[in-house]
């Protein structure tokens, strides 16, 4: 059972880290000075939330490694990030994009493990909750803005919905791991489905028919390329200096 | 040395100013949660603000530091995230000084009540994230500066 709720903390740190870091990616480049700084603080937030669940996983699996051991020791087939957060940047609309469809799943997902009978999961959820409030609310408002654009941004935001939505059946997956820790995601999709829709409908873009789901990235088995080539860049130097400290 | 109460470590807490925002103290940002004697150890309960924060770490070594130049040697830091740090925590004191200080103070109806700086009340938002991460970027329609703004959570 602890092996099952550790797996469910490094869905939940790794897919937090790894868009922490895709998102800092961005830092010093974005369009306007006022994105950038946005974009940094979001990332602050998910690596800040990324502390927490990798801390209360490496408690959980109770073999002495740190948060920093999980994030910066292990390899590609180790991480159970989701396999959107993966995805590269592409150009803002599609960073924007990404970041919706995952902040309307987190806010979800954080509303729900709040009341976890786990009152360590409870407590990370209930603060984590407070500021993805402002990112959900942050992207939501860019993807209405530039989907109901110009027909250069429409366009795009259109593609990056296309190209990331097969990514999103992912979420809902429940299965052992999450039912160790008291959490049933497949509950989630009609909210979900619900606040989609209405944000798509405002942003004038159109939601893929089609539900067909890329798997393999909380489960840990099938990540997409990009994860090891994320990994080489973030991991360098702990890799390069083992133990290296500010 | 005579032992101190938890109400002169208090005062002494409202002395150690925030590393980002230092008109305000670590008390008047409502970070310090607890301060009591367990036996001969000291043991001060400090909530983060944001969990990324960058500045935690910095005053958990401010607070330490000044038990120490108090004579302390025995204190013991505990960091707590449930219940999680809100701005309604903030002190009386400290909204004021923000405002003093140009930063408009949180305001439950979602934006600052008035700008901080010739306090109209026509404000517009620029963005919702700042330059520290309880920060947002506000301007003022009348005299058209830009500020900051502490924003609720």
């Amino acid at each position: 059972m602890s092996g099952d709720k550790f797996e469910f903390l490094l869905r939940m740190g790794d897919t937090t880290l790894i868009l922490g870091h895709r998102l800092s990616e961005w830092c010093g480049k974005a369009p306007v000075l006022e994105e950038d700084i946005a974009l940094a603080n979001t990332a602050l937030d998910l690596i800040g939330q990324t502390q927490m669940w990798l801390g209360l996983a490496a408690e959980v699996e109770g073999k002495g490694r740190s948060a920093d051991d999980l994030a910066m020791l292990r390899d590609a087939w180790d991480f159970r990030c989701a396999l959107l957060v993966e995805q590269p940047n592409g150009d803002f609309g599609r960073t924007i994009m990404r970041q919706y469809l995952f902040d309307q799943w987190h806010i979800l997902a954080l509303g729900a493990l709040k009341a976890n009978a786990d009152e360590r999961i409870a407590a990370i959820a209930a603060k984590a909750e407070k500021e993805v409030t402002y990112h959900v609310e942050r992207s939501a408002d860019l993807v209405v803005g530039l989907g109901d654009g110009t027909e250069e941004s429409h366009g795009r935001m259109q593609a990056a919905l296309d190209l990331l939505y097969p990514y999103v059946g992912e979420f809902f997956d429940t299965d052992a791991a999450d039912q160790a820790a008291g959490f049933d995601p497949a509950s989630l999709r009609d909210a979900y489905d619900t606040a989609l829709t209405a944000t798509m409908a405002e942003a004038t873009l159109t939601l893929p028919d089609s539900r067909f789901a890329h798997k393999g990235g909380r489960t840990g088995q099938r990540h997409s390329e990009h994860l090891g080539h994320l990994l080489t860049e973030m991991q360098w130097l702990q890799r390069a200096y083992p133990g290296a400290s500010w | 040395m005579v032992t101190p109460t938890t109400a002169e470590v208090w005062d002494w807490l409202d002395h150690v100013p925030d590393p980002e925002i230092p008109v305000i103290s670590v008390v008047d940002l409502g970070i310090v949660r607890d301060v009591k004697w367990q036996g001969e150890t000291l043991e001060v309960t400090l909530t983060p603000t944001y969990s990324g924060c960058p500045a935690t770490s910095v005053i958990e070594i401010s607070v330490e530091t000044a038990l120490r130049d108090h004579g302390l040697t025995d204190v013991t830091l505990k960091r707590q995230i449930a219940p999680p740090w809100t701005t309604d925590w903030l002190s009386d004191k400290g909204r004021a000084k923000l405002s003093e200080y140009g930063i408009a103070p949180p305001n439950p109806a979602g934006g600052p009540k008035e700008c901080p700086l010739c306090h109209s009340p026509h404000v517009e938002r620029i963005s919702q994230f700042g330059s520290t991460p309880c920060k947002a970027q506000w301007r003022c329609t009348d005299c058209l500066e830009p500020f900051d703004y502490f924003k609720c959570i």
